[in-house]
Parts: structure tokens; C-alpha cells; sequence
């Protein structure tokens, strides 16, 4: 300050004692809205003040959380992760327990829902060879199973024991080539045997080229071959070939996705072939099976049996 | 020294102007002594103790009229106070007309920023001031120039009454 020259000391006391004016004034003098001006001016400042504090304050606390505050982040983050990866493996331990549990209760309910004789058994193995379409369940003739049992599941036909041993069974699945059922359309009911291919898909012999037979028709078992139960879908047909001979070539679309199957159940009391037959004849909702004769509304996972006589 | 002589003339001029000048301008203010003895101060001393003395000289006159606001007076006549001096210290001011010229001058800035002020905060309005300011300009003016005669005659008129007493 000793440096300034009077002038310039004069332009600041001038500054000064003009500042000092207009407060005096602004002090008296009320604005439109009725509040003195020096209140409003002093407000309007000290409210940039306050917003510049605010972000110095904020950019502080941002910086001391976004920096020195994350010290022990990395541990945090490690902890974390394994935390999170011991949930996922549970996760995935609780959704495999729920899938298993709603294919035991989708069995469970086929089981109840059907009057036959039957036992679960889980799949633990697939085909050893391509050319063989095969499955091994955990069930053997330890619990009672033999060669030509009915192996189904909730969804429709699976197949058929072939070889069992003391624990387990290999069970040859329908669409194996060598594989057959004697199977009728739901709709018509013409006759027929469905034949495995070896690929996803079955065919339909033997049924006359004068059948009513129209793609999207359901295929059941007929029970006249005396391992499949009568009326258990096998599959849906989804092209038909009108040949020059006799019989219609029909490709079915199993009702099984054989390639996830996990829980089947086995028929303990297959139905003999010549009741079965009588049974194809029998009237509409009433099976027999296992020789038993009971009569009861078809379980879910059996077509439902429309009310005309078998070939009407 | 200065300092208490700066306020002796500002309250004389007060004095004054809250009496004497009532009478002999019909009770219509078309003279403002504390106006003329701020100018003398900046024109006689500099834009400091012009500015200084207007500033108190206004604030008082301010506090002595009621209904005003105080501090327009006190701010006009800060600003009267430090230009004259500015002035003063850059022109050559002693003859008698640039100190009229100041006079008037100063006149018309202090009534602009007075007058301005109350205007722009809404507190008064003056219709038609030019013929008042222009009267007050010329009474100022008038009243500076007396000033000024007497008191730079004043040394003189005493040194020659010394003189005749010892002859």
C-alpha cells in the first residue's frame, strides 16, 4: 500500500465510501416484492457463497470418497467376488434342486394320476453307441424290473427295458431303429405300428392309405403290443405321404425330447396284448390295464380318448 | 486541522441552509450551501477530502430531511466531491469563470445522481427539475463565487487593518 500514490489511494477510498453508500441506501429501499434490497443483494451473494462452498465441500467429499476412502476396496472387492461366486454355485444348486424337484412332482403327479403299477427310476447314462438309441436307469431287478417293461414319462412314451441287471436297466428308446409300438391316432382311431428311425423322428406303418389321418393328429400307444400301456402319447404326426399302395407313409414328431430326459417311470404290470386289444375296443375313457380291468378317467399324460369306437 | 476546518464549514453551511437560505430565496431551496462548501473543499484540497467531506456533509443533510433515504445525498455529493477535485487537480481553476463552470457543473451532476437514484428505486419522481436544477445551479454558483472572494480576500483585508492600526 506505502507504494500507491495519493491518486490511487483516493480511487480506492472512493470505491470504498461508494460501496458504503449503496448499502446504507440498499438497507432502506425495498424491492418490488416488499423485501429491502440489502437483505435480497446480501441474500443473492452469500447464495453464491454458499453454492461455491457447497461444491468445494462436495468435490472434498468426492474426492476423499472416490480416493482415500477407497483404501481397503480392493480386499472388499475380493471378498465380494467370492462372495458372489459362492451365491452363483448356489444359485445354480437351488435351480437344479427346484428342475429336479418339478420333474419328480411332474412324475409323481403321473404316477398318481395313472392306476398302474409303477416304480421312478432316474437316468444315469446314455447310449454307448450312436447306432443304438439306449438310455441306463438307476433301476435293476433288484426293485422288480424285467425285459418289456413300458418305460414312460411325463411327457409321452419313452421306451422299453431291453437288459436289466441287479441295479440298473438299459432302456431302447422308441425312436431306436429296431424299436417298435403298436400306436393308433387319437383322432380316428386307425391302427397302426410307429417304428423308430434311429433319427428324432418315428414313423407310422401300416395304416391304411383310407384312414382319416391328418398332420397334427395325436399318436397314441394302442397297448396291443402288450409292453406299452393303451393311450400314453407317442407323438404328433407331421407329414403324411399318400403312396400308391395300401398304407400311408406317416413321420410322427415324439412327443419326448429324448435327448433331456432325466426321471422316467417304469410299468411294473404291463397289460396283456389280447385285453389290451379288447381294451382298444373298450368305450370311450375307460382303460385297462395290467390286467386289473379298473376303469378310470385317463391320467393327463394320456390322451384323452374321444367318444366313438376305435376306426369310426 | 484541515479536517475540523472542513467541518466547522460544513456545519456552518448546514446552519445556514436550514435558516438563512429559507428567507432569502421565498422558502424554495434554490441554493444548497453544504453543496457550495463541498465544492470549495474538492476545488481547495483534492478528491479525497472533497469526497470525504461530501460524504458526511450529504449523510447529515440526509439524516436532517425526513422522508428521504439516507445515504443518496451522502452518495451524490461523494461523487460531487471527488470529480470536482479530480478536476481540480488536473485544470487550472482559479479564474473566476472555471470556478462558475465548476460550480454550475457540480450542480447538475449532484441533482442527476440525487434525482436519478430516488427515480430508479422508485421512492420519488421529479417532474420537470431543469428549470430547478438550472436555478439551483445558478444560486450555487453565485454562492460559490461569493465564497470564494471572501475568503481569498479575507488574508489581505486583515493584513491592511494591521497596517493602518500600527500607522
Amino acid at each position: 500500500m506505502a507504494l500507491l500514490d495519493l491518486r490511487e489511494r483516493t480511487g480506492y477510498l472512493f470505491v470504498a465510501v461508494t460501496v458504503g453508500h449503496i448499502i446504507l441506501i440498499s438497507a432502506q429501499v425495498n424491492t418490488k416484492r416488499g423485501v429491502p434490497m440489502l437483505e435480497a443483494v446480501t441474500f443473492g451473494v452469500f447464495a453464491e457463497v454458499q453454492r461455491g462452498a457447497g461444491a468445494v465441500i462436495s468435490g472434498v467429499r468426492d474426492g476423499w470418497e472416490g480416493y482415500f476412502a477407497l483404501q481397503n476396496v480392493r480386499e472388499e472387492n475380493q471378498r465380494l467376488r467370492q462372495e458372489v461366486g459362492q451365491l452363483q454355485i448356489k444359485l445354480q444348486e437351488e435351480r437344479a434342486l427346484a428342475q429336479q424337484s418339478r420333474s419328480l412332482q411332474s412324475l409323481l403327479d403321473l404316477r398318481q394320476a395313472s392306476d398302474l403299477s409303477t416304480t421312478g427310476a432316474a437316468v444315469i447314462a446314455g447310449g454307448a453307441s450312436p447306432d443304438f438309441r439306449t438310455v441306463t436307469i438307476d433301476k435293476g431287478t433288484g426293485q422288480g424290473l424285467r425285459p418289456d417293461q413300458a418305460v414312460i414319462s411325463p411327457a409321452g412314451v419313452v421306451g422299453r427295458i431291453i437288459m436289466p441287471s441287479a441295479r440298473a436297466s438299459k432302456v431302447q428308446l422308441l425312436i431306436d431303429r429296431n424299436a417298435a409300438a403298436g400306436a393308433l391316432i387319437e383322432r380316428s382311431r386307425a391302427q397302426g405300428v410307429v417304428l423308430g428311425t434311429g433319427g428324432d423322428r418315428l414313423r407310422m406303418e401300416y395304416v391304411s392309405s383310407a384312414a382319416d389321418v391328418k398332420v397334427g393328429d395325436l399318436v397314441v400307444t394302442s397297448g396291443i403290443d402288450g409292453i406299452y400301456p393303451k393311450g400314453f402319447v407317442i407323438g404328433q404326426i407331421e407329414s403324411i405321404e399318400r403312396g400308391a399302395g395300401m398304407f400311408s407313409a406317416i413321420v410322427i414328431k415324439p412327443a419326448v425330447d429324448f435327448t433331456s430326459v432325466e426321471d422316467v417311470l417304469v410299468v411294473l404290470t404291463p397289460p396283456p396284448a389280447a385285453d389290451a386289444i379288447k381294451a382298444g375296443d373298450a368305450p370311450a375313457g375307460q382303460t385297462t390295464s395290467g390286467g386289473r380291468g379298473s376303469t378310470s378317467s385317463a391320467p393327463p399324460q394320456r390322451a384323452e380318448e374321444p367318444n366313438r369306437e376305435p376306426g369310426a | 486541522m484541515r479536517a475540523a476546518g472542513v467541518l466547522v464549514a460544513i456545519a456552518l453551511a448546514l446552519a445556514l441552509q436550514t435558516t438563512l437560505a429559507r428567507f432569502v430565496v421565498g422558502g424554495t431551496a434554490a441554493i444548497d450551501l453544504v453543496l457550495v462548501v463541498v465544492v470549495y473543499v474538492a476545488l481547495t484540497t483534492g478528491p479525497g477530502t472533497g469526497m470525504l467531506a461530501g460524504s458526511v456533509a450529504g449523510l447529515i443533510q440526509d439524516a436532517l430531511s425526513s422522508g428521504g433515504v439516507i445515504g443518496i445525498g451522502g452518495l451524490a455529493k461523494s461523487i460531487v466531491g471527488f470529480l470536482v477535485g479530480v478536476i481540480g487537480q488536473q485544470f487550472i481553476v482559479t479564474a473566476a469563470l472555471p470556478r462558475l463552470v465548476m460550480f454550475m457543473a457540480a450542480t447538475v451532476v449532484h441533482a442527476a445522481v440525487f434525482m436519478g437514484l430516488y427515480t430508479v428505486l422508485g421512492v420519488r419522481t421529479f417532474e420537470s427539475p431543469y428549470a430547478a436544477v438550472l436555478s439551483q445551479a445558478l444560486g450555487n454558483a453565485a454562492a460559490g463565487m461569493i465564497a470564494f472572494t471572501i475568503i481569498e480576500a479575507l488574508p489581505g483585508m486583515m493584513e491592511r487593518r494591521r497596517v493602518r492600526r500600527r500607522l
